[in-house]
């Protein structure tokens, strides 16, 4: 194993544990909910990172296969009684699966525009699923789940891993870079965005169907909300579009900070003020995001001692 | 000597400009035939058909002895016909290694492997030595120069092992020393089998370089055949003189 691997499997790990501890140690239920919901928009960023991230088709449309996880769970429920507590959660990787396999087709079609034209009919898709959704009728069943949400982000984090170092990941980077150059070279491209959209929804999906048995009801303004879309948008921008952890980052600075101003500026519109403040901040101080932008600070500081060293030497070498 | 690529009367129009009109020429396996013409006169175009990145209104284009049908540049890249582009196409915010590995041509199950084994970078630094690129391997391909990114894509194309390269102005924009380099590659390349078709306007390197030559004037043939003939013919003395 390089030496790379192992450090990021610490990394991994480190972050597993921190994640699977914190349930335990932190017992006040409000700091747990806030704990779910970040892991919730985490979990969507770096699925969307997944897939808009690697090959820069920016999909606005992701949420509606959130929204389509959370009814396949939710009509699973009433259909085939799946029962309760943990059992549901089993059925997640099925969910995901299906819901993404199904959205192929779509994404074969979306997938022949490029640029903005992709991300407008991404988003069109958003809205026909909400349509739908608003002919359904709400649901209703139990319980949170903070440690579902966690294993799911991590499944994300491992899968988009694996995704980076293997050649799939070499043939999304040369899609973003110059799609036309890489279909020069005989890189298979529809093959490979179209399993990076699977990844991507089937990750997506499996989200939804625990946010949806985590709130216990759905609705389609909340099952398929733009803003959700966005949110996650917004996080990995915030994070650094295209890196591992960048996605997950962004969730962990935003979500918290945008609950703890919801609760304190709640009564008034002022915490949405609060947290586009928050956000302009980052992007004035670390525009590429803030893993690249600490990344190359570092490099910056690294290169720099570097030059300064070999001055010193000649310096020396003079004297 | 066969022909490896055949062009038949092939046509294309963009809106009321015909770009290619009724063209249709041949290049023989082994060449390193040139297509040369004034600015606009439909070499790109052509190009462009014959890779599959626009589709042709008329005419066909035969490839090592296939007819193909609808030209698709995936399909003919794993197929063996490959080219560069005019503009120094380069993957720029990938490692150079990676920019040459990622044109490595791969079974559709081998997409789980790592992105870069070991015979794979071995196999891309022997490839940027030639080029004399190998100081530079793990850089960042944006960092390089113009005429380093020539290099650099014109290794690209090699990785998948083609039998008929397609260069795009490969000297445009490039220093002397590199104009020199690219001339050699194409040598070696050519003398260890491979075809090359090259637009180019450096008009002392294409008589140097290439045989035949191929003359293109408003998107037709007005000329083909070995390089001195081609120079005295008048028609074709007219057509970058007289416009």
């Amino acid at each position: 194993m390089s030496r790379a691997t192992a450090a990021s499997l610490v990394r991994g790990g480190a972050f597993a544990a921190a994640g699977i501890a914190f349930p335990f140690v932190v017992h006040a239920a409000w700091i747990v909910n806030i704990g779910v919901l970040t892991l919730m928009y985490a979990t969507l960023a770096t699925a969307w990172n997944l897939f808009s991230g690697y090959t820069g088709y920016i999909s606005l449309g992701q949420v509606a296969f959130f929204g389509l996880g959370a009814y396949t769970l939710g009509i699973s429920f009433e259909h085939f009684g799946i029962g309760s507590g943990y059992n549901p959660l089993f059925a997640l990787p099925l969910v995901g699966a299906g819901v993404a396999l199904a959205s192929l087709p779509v994404a074969w079609i979306a997938l022949r525009t490029r640029h903005m034209t992709f991300a407008i009919v991404t988003l069109t898709l958003l809205f026909v699923v909400q349509q739908l959704a608003f002919n359904l009728h709400s649901l209703t069943y139990d319980r949170p789940f903070y440690l579902a949400m966690l294993a799911l982000l991590l499944t994300a984090l491992a899968v988009c891993w694996i995704v980076l170092r293997s050649k799939l990941g070499l043939m999304l980077l040369a899609i973003r870079e110059d799609e036309e150059k890489a279909r020069g070279l005989g890189v298979r491209v529809t093959g490979a965005k179209l399993v990076a959209w699977w990844l991507s929804i089937a990750i997506t999906a499996m989200a939804g169907g625990v946010w949806a048995y985590y709130l216990t009801f759905i609705y389609p303004e909340s099952a398929v909300d733009p803003l959700v879309m966005i949110g996650a948008v917004l996080m990995t921008f915030l994070g650094g579009r295209g890196t591992l952890w960048g996605p997950a980052i962004g969730a962990f600075v935003l979500v918290p900070a945008q609950q703890y101003l919801l609760t304190r500026l709640g009564a008034s519109e002022l915490y949405l003020v609060g947290y586009s403040a928050v956000f302009m901040v980052v992007l004035l101080v670390l525009p590429r995001g803030i893993l690249p932008s600490l990344r190359d600070a570092i490099e910056r500081t690294r290169e720099r001692r570097r030059t300064h060293g070999k001055r010193i030497t000649r310096r020396e070498a003079a004297a | 000597m066969t022909v490896l690529l055949e062009v038949e009367s092939l046509g294309k129009r963009f809106g009321g400009v015909t770009a290619v009109d009724d063209c249709s020429f041949g290049v023989p396996e082994g060449s390193v035939t040139a297509l040369v013409g004034p600015n606009g006169s439909g070499k790109t175009t052509a190009f462009n058909l014959i890779t599959g990145y626009a589709r042709p209104d008329s005419g066909s284009v035969r490839f090592a002895g296939a007819s193909i049908r609808r030209p698709d540049p995936v399909r003919l890249a794993r197929r063996g016909l490959t080219r560069t582009f005019q503009q120094a196409r380069v993957f720029a915010d990938l490692t150079l290694v990676q920019n040459l590995v990622a044109a490595l041509q791969q079974p559709w199950w081998a997409a789980v492997r790592r992105a870069v084994r070991p015979h794979e970078r071995t196999r891309a630094l022997e490839l940027l030595e030639q080029f004399g690129l190998s100081a530079l391997a793990e850089e960042r391909a944006g960092n390089l120069s113009y005429g380093q990114k020539k290099l650099l894509e014109f290794a690209t194309v090699l990785m998948g092992e083609p039998q008929l390269v397609l260069l795009d102005e490969p000297t445009a924009g490039v220093n002397p020393v590199l104009v020199e380099q690219i001339e050699e590659r194409i040598r070696d390349l050519n003398s260890r089998g491979l075809t090359f078709l090259v637009v180019e306007h450096n008009m002392n390197l294409v008589m140097r370089l290439c045989d035949p030559v191929v003359v293109l004037d408003h998107g037709t043939k007005l000329a083909e055949g070995r390089p001195d003939d081609v120079r005295n013919d008048p028609r074709v003395l007219d057509a970058y003189l007289g416009g």
